[in-house]
C-alpha cells in the first residue's frame, strides 16, 4: 500500500513543518511574539499547508488521470484489424484490462515472476489457461495484441504510480522548503492562511457539482457505449423486455416504467389520502398534546430504512395479500387470483405507508403556511371548520401540495429496496396489481449485481435505465421546488 | 298584536332548533374531523403493525437452541501416530469427526434410557452441519485432550430450533427431508432430559454469515464491522466536506450565478434516488479508480456522496441561527472574517452540526441499494477483519445488506435473522437519533 504510506508521511511532514515554521517566526522576532505580523500559529499553519495541500491536489488529479491517460495511450497500440466486427474497442479494451489485472494477480500469488509477466508471448504459452489457474477466467483466448496491449498498460501504470509518488514528494518538499523561507516575522502569514483556506471551502462547495457531473458523465459514457451495441429505437419505444446473456436480447424501458409507475401510483393512492388528512387533522384540529404525541410517532415511519419495509412487504405484506387474494379455496375470500407474495399491489402498499410521513410533513409545513387571517375571515362568516379548510385553505395551499406530491413521486419511482423484494421480476404491461411486475430500479440492481461484463448490452442497459432514472426524478423535483417557492413567494 | 304572533305557528327556523342545512353541514363538520382522526390513526397503526411483527418476528434470533453432548474424543480416530503432532491432527477432515459425535449421541440417548427407532446418524442430524468443524476447531486448539471426554455444547439444525420456537411444526413435515417425527419425538424426549435447551445467542450478535445449508450458525457481527467502518469513512469525510461547503456557502459565499447553481444542485443531490449513487460508486470508484470490489472503503465513499446534502443542509441551518451579533462583536474587537467564523460562530453552531451528522449517519447506517451495485451483497465475510487497513479494503457485507442477503435466502430459518438483523439496525439507529435528540435539547441556545 505505497499510496496509504505516501499520505502519512505527507500529513507527518505537514505536522513537522508546522513546529519547525512556528518556531522561525518566533526565532525571527527574537522570541518576541508582539513583533510578528500575525499570531505564531499563522506561521506554523502557512508551512503545513503549503507542503500539505498541493501536494494532495495533484496526487488526487494524478490519481484520477492516470487511468485515462493510459487507457488511450494503450488503446492507440490495438490496431483497426485487431477489432473483431462484432466488436468494439471498448470491449477489446475491457479485455486488455482483464488480462493485466490476471498478470498483477499472477505476480502478486507467485505464480510468475515479473519478468514472465513481462515477457510472456501468446505464440508460446497458453495465458488463458495459466491466468485460469489462479481464477482470472477470461472469455476467449487472448491473442497477441491484446496481451501485448495488456502488458504496456501494466508497465504504464507501473511507472505512473513511481512517477506519481516521485513528483508528489518532490511538490511537497518545494511548498515546504519555500513557505519556510519565506517564514519571517514581516511575512502576512494570516492573509496567506486565510486565502489557502477560502479557497479549501470553495473546493468543497463546489464538490457537490463535481458529484453531479459524475454522476452524469458516468452514466452518460455507459450509455453511449450502450446505444453504440443496442438501438435505440428498440431502447425507447420498443414493447419487450427480454435480456438474453447469449446476445440477441430486447431490451426496453416501457415495461419497466408501467411497473414503476404502476406501483407510484399505487403508493401515492395510500399515502396521499392518508398523509393529507393526516396533515390537516395534525395542522387543523388537533390540540397540542395530541400534536406532540402524534407527529413524532408518524415521523419515525420516516426514519425507518428501506430495507425494513422491503422485508415487510415480502414476508408480512404479501403473505397477507396472498392469503385474501390467493389460495383458492382456502383463502379468506376463496379465491385463486394471486400466486406469489410478490406484486404491485404488495409493494405499492408497502411504499404508500413509508411515503406517509413524507406527505403529511411537507403537507404540514405548507397548510401552516396560510395566513390565519384568511381562516378567520372565513369562519367569521360563518363557515364551519370544514368548509373553511375544504373552501379556503385547501385551494390556497393547493399549489404546495401538488409540489409535495409531486416530490413523494419522485421518491416512489427512485425507491429501491422495497420493490426488490416486494414487486417480483416480471417484465409485462398488465392492469392487474395482484401480479407481479418489476421496475427501473429493480432491474438496475440485477443487471448489475453479480457477474457482470461491462462489455455486453444487458449489462450497459442499466447505466441507460440509470441515466433515464435520474433525469425522471431529477425533472419531478425541480418542477416540484418550482411550484413550492413561487407559492411561498405568494404569501411571503 | 302580539296575540296575532302567538295564534301564527312557530317559524320553521329558529336558532335553538337546528335546520336540515345545518345538521348536514354538521354532520359533514363531524365526517370530515374522522377522516382526519382515521388517517392519523390508520398511520399510527402501521407503525404499530410494523413494529410489533419486527419484534414478534425477530426476537427469536436472540435465543438458540443447543444439544450438550460429552464426546469422548477418541485417540483411535483424530490422531492415530498418538504423538500429537498438530499437522497430523489437521489432517483430519470434519468428516472424520462425524463418527466421534454420532458416539456421543447415540451414547447420551442410551444412557437416558430414551427408546427411539432411530439409528445413530439419523440422531446425529439433529445436529448442525456445523456440529464437526466446532469439534474440530476446538481439538485443533487443545490437542492435548485428545483421549479425553469433554462436555460441548453443539448447535442444534436450524429445524430443531424452528421446532422449539414453534416456527417448525409435526404437521407440516411430511415433505421435509431434514426432520422426521420421530426425530421430533426424539427431541422432546431430550428437552424434558434437559439435554436440550434454548439459550441467549451471542453469536447472532457477534458470529459470521455462514452458508445456505446452516442457518444456525449464522450470526450479524462481521458485517456489523463492515458498517461500522463505512461509518467511519463517512464521518471522516462528510463531515468535514460538509461543514466546510457550508461555511462558504452561508458565510462567504457572494450572492451570483455560481452560488445559485451549487445551492440548487445541493437541493435536488439531496433528492436524487440512492440508487444512482450506487451506480456512480460503480462506475467510478469501481470500474475507473479500481478500488477492491465490496471493501468498506468504497461503500463509504458512496454514502458519504449520498449523506453530503442532508449535512450540509443542516449545518447550513444551524449556521444560520447563530445571531450576527456574534460576527459583529468578533470583527468590532479586530478579528478576521475568517477568524469571526471559526472562533465564534462556529462553536456555537457546533451542537445543531453534530445533530445533523448523527441524523445523517443514521441515514447512511440504514442504506441498501447503493451497496448492492458495489458488491457488498452474496458475500460471505468468515472472519471478522484485522486492523484498520483490512477494515476497509477487504471484502466485507454491511448489516443491512446482510438482512437483505438473508431475506433473498430460500430456508424460512434465515428471514428469523433477517428480522432479528433489523431489531438490532433498528436498536443503532434509535440510540443515534436518541442522541442527537438529547444533543440538541442539551446545547441547543436559544437566542
Amino acid at each position: 500500500m505505497p499510496l496509504l504510506w505516501l499520505v502519512l508521511i505527507l500529513l507527518a511532514l505537514s505536522v513537522a513543518g508546522f513546529f519547525l515554521g512556528r518556531q522561525r517566526a518566533l526565532a525571527s522576532a527574537g522570541g518576541n511574539s508582539k513583533d510578528l505580523h500575525s499570531l505564531p500559529s499563522y506561521y506554523g499553519h502557512n508551512v503545513a499547508l503549503t507542503g500539505l495541500v498541493p501536494a494532495l491536489g495533484v496526487l488526487a488529479i494524478w490519481l484520477l488521470a492516470q487511468p485515462l491517460f493510459i487507457e488511450s495511450r494503450v488503446s492507440s497500440l490495438i490496431p483497426e484489424e485487431a477489432i473483431p466486427e462484432s466488436s468494439t474497442l471498448g470491449l477489446v479494451m475491457s479485455d486488455v484490462r482483464r488480462v493485466a489485472e490476471g498478470l498483477d494477480l499472477a505476480v502478486s500469488e507467485g505464480v510468475m515472476t515479473p519478468e514472465q509477466a513481462r515477457n510472456m508471448r501468446s505464440e508460446f504459452s497458453d495465458v488463458r489457461g495459466r491466468l485460469g489457474e489462479i481464477g482470472v477466467a477470461l472469455g476467449s483466448d487472448v491473442r497477441p495484441e491484446v496481451l501485448n496491449a495488456a502488458q504496456s498498460y501494466r508497465n504504464l501504470s507501473n511507472t505512473g504510480t513511481t512517477a506519481m509518488i516521485f513528483v508528489v514528494a518532490l511538490i511537497a518538499a518545494v511548498g515546504f522548503a519555500y513557505s519556510y523561507s519565506k517564514t519571517h516575522k514581516d511575512f502576512r502569514a494570516r492573509n496567506v492562511v486565510e486565502q489557502g483556506i477560502m479557497a479549501l471551502l470553495i473546493l468543497a462547495a463546489s464538490l457537490a457539482i463535481l458529484t453531479t457531473i459524475g454522476i452524469v458523465l458516468s452514466m452518460f459514457f455507459e450509455t453511449i457505449n450502450f446505444f453504440s451495441l443496442h438501438s435505440w429505437t428498440d431502447f425507447f419505444f420498443g414493447g419487450t423486455w427480454a435480456p438474453n446473456f447469449r446476445g440477441d436480447s430486447e431490451l426496453s424501458i416501457l415495461p419497466l416504467l408501467w411497473g414503476t409507475l404502476y406501483i407510484s401510483v399505487i403508493a401515492l393512492l395510500v399515502a396521499v389520502p392518508i398523509g393529507l388528512f393526516a396533515a390537516i387533522y395534525l395542522s387543523e384540529y388537533a390540540n397540542n398534546a395530541v400534536r406532540s404525541f402524534a407527529k413524532p410517532l408518524l415521523e419515525i415511519l420516516a426514519g425507518i430504512p428501506t430495507i425494513v419495509y422491503g422485508l415487510f412487504a415480502l414476508l408480512t405484506v404479501g403473505p397477507a395479500l396472498v392469503r385474501f387474494f390467493g389460495q383458492g379455496e382456502n383463502g379468506i375470500l376463496g379465491v385463486e387470483w394471486m400466486s406469489g407474495a410478490t406484486s404491485v399491489l404488495t409493494a405499492g402498499v408497502v411504499m404508500g405507508i413509508m411515503l406517509i410521513p413524507f406527505v403529511s410533513s411537507l403537507s404540514d409545513d405548507i397548510i401552516n403556511a396560510v395566513p390565519q387571517a384568511m381562516r378567520d375571515g372565513s369562519l367569521g362568516l360563518g363557515a364551519t371548520k370544514s368548509e373553511t379548510i375544504r373552501q379556503v385553505v385547501m385551494p390556497a395551499a393547493l399549489p404546495g401540495i401538488v409540489g409535495a406530491v409531486l416530490l413523494a413521486a419522485s421518491r416512489a419511482i427512485g425507491e429501491t429496496m422495497i420493490v426488490v423484494m416486494g414487486a417480483g421480476a416480471i417484465a409485462k404491461f398488465s392492469a392487474n396489481p395482484l401480479e407481479s411486475m418489476t421496475t427501473i430500479t429493480t432491474r438496475i440492481v440485477s443487471q448489475l449485481t453479480g457477474d457482470t461484463d461491462f462489455a455486453s448490452p444487458e449489462t450497459l442497459v442499466a447505466f441507460a435505465l440509470g441515466l433515464t432514472l435520474f433525469v425522471l426524478t431529477l425533472g419531478l423535483n425541480v418542477l416540484a421546488l418550482a411550484i413550492v417557492r413561487k407559492y411561498r413567494e405568494q404569501y411571503d | 298584536m302580539s296575540e296575532n304572533t302567538q295564534n301564527t305557528p312557530r317559524p320553521s327556523s329558529s336558532l335553538l332548533e337546528l335546520t336540515d342545512r345545518t345538521k348536514r353541514r354538521n354532520a359533514a363538520e363531524k365526517r370530515f374531523r374522522a377522516y382526519g382522526i382515521g388517517a392519523i390513526a390508520i398511520g399510527l397503526l402501521m407503525l404499530a403493525v410494523l413494529v410489533f411483527n419486527i419484534v414478534s418476528k425477530g426476537t427469536g434470533a436472540f435465543q438458540q437452541t443447543f444439544i450438550t453432548l460429552d464426546v469422548e474424543l477418541l485417540e483411535s480416530k483424530l490422531d492415530k501416530k498418538g504423538n500429537r503432532d498438530l499437522a497430523d491432527i489437521k489432517k483430519v477432515t470434519t468428516f472424520g469427526y462425524s463418527p466421534i459425535i454420532r458416539n456421543a449421541i447415540e451414547a447420551k440417548v442410551t444412557g437416558l434410557g430414551i427408546d427411539t427407532p432411530l439409528k445413530a446418524k439419523a440422531m446425529a442430524g439433529l445436529l448442525s452441519k456445523d456440529a464437526a468443524a466446532q469439534l474440530r476447531e476446538f481439538v485443533v486448539a487443545n490437542p492435548e485432550k485428545i483421549g479425553d471426554t469433554v462436555e460441548f455444547r453443539f448447535l442444534a439444525q436450524s429445524r430443531v430450533d424452528g421446532y422449539l420456537k414453534g416456527r417448525v411444526i409435526r404437521a407440516n413435515i411430511a415433505n421435509d427431508k431434514n426432520i422426521s417425527s420421530e426425530q421430533l419425538d426424539l427431541v422432546d424426549a431430550l428437552v424434558e432430559a434437559g439435554v436440550i435447551a434454548k439459550t441467549f445467542n451471542w453469536d447472532f450478535i457477534l458470529g459470521a454469515d455462514a452458508s445456505d445449508a446452516r442457518p444456525e450458525a449464522a450470526g450479524i457481527g462481521v458485517s456489523m464491522m463492515g458498517s461500522l467502518f463505512m461509518m467511519l469513512v463517512v464521518l471522516a469525510l462528510a463531515l468535514p466536506i460538509g461543514v466546510a461547503a457550508s461555511i462558504y456557502l452561508e458565510e462567504f459565499a457572494p450572492q451570483n450565478w455560481l452560488t445559485d447553481i451549487i445551492e440548487v444542485n445541493i437541493s435536488n443531490l439531496a433528492a436524487v434516488p440512492s440508487i444512482v449513487f450506487g451506480i456512480l460508486g460503480l462506475a467510478v470508484f469501481i470500474n475507473y479508480m479500481h478500488l477492491p470490489t465490496s471493501a468498506p472503503l468504497v461503500g463509504g465513499l458512496v454514502l458519504t456522496l449520498m449523506t453530503l446534502p442532508t449535512i450540509i443542509i443542516s449545518t447550513r441551518a444551524s449556521l444560520k441561527s447563530v445571531p450576527p451579533s456574534i460576527r459583529d462583536a468578533a470583527l468590532g474587537v479586530g478579528a478576521s472574517k475568517m477568524q469571526a467564523v471559526f472562533h465564534h460562530v462556529l462553536p456555537l453552531a457546533a451542537p445543531g452540526i453534530l445533530t445533523g451528522t448523527i441524523i445523517g449517519l443514521a441515514q447512511a447506517l440504514g442504506e441498501t441499494a447503493p451497496l448492492l451495485l458495489i458488491g457488498m451483497v452474496g458475500f460471505i465475510a468468515s472472519n471478522p477483519p484485522q486492523g484498520i487497513a483490512e477494515g476497509l479494503l477487504s471484502p466485507n457485507s454491511a448489516m443491512p445488506a446482510q438482512i437483505f442477503e438473508w431475506a433473498k435466502r430460500a430456508d424460512p430459518a434465515f428471514y428469523e435473522r433477517a428480522w432479528g438483523g433489523i431489531i438490532i439496525l433498528l436498536i443503532f439507529l434509535v440510540t443515534m437519533n436518541t442522541v442527537a435528540v438529547i444533543l440538541r435539547r442539551r446545547f441547543e441556545r436559544r437566542w
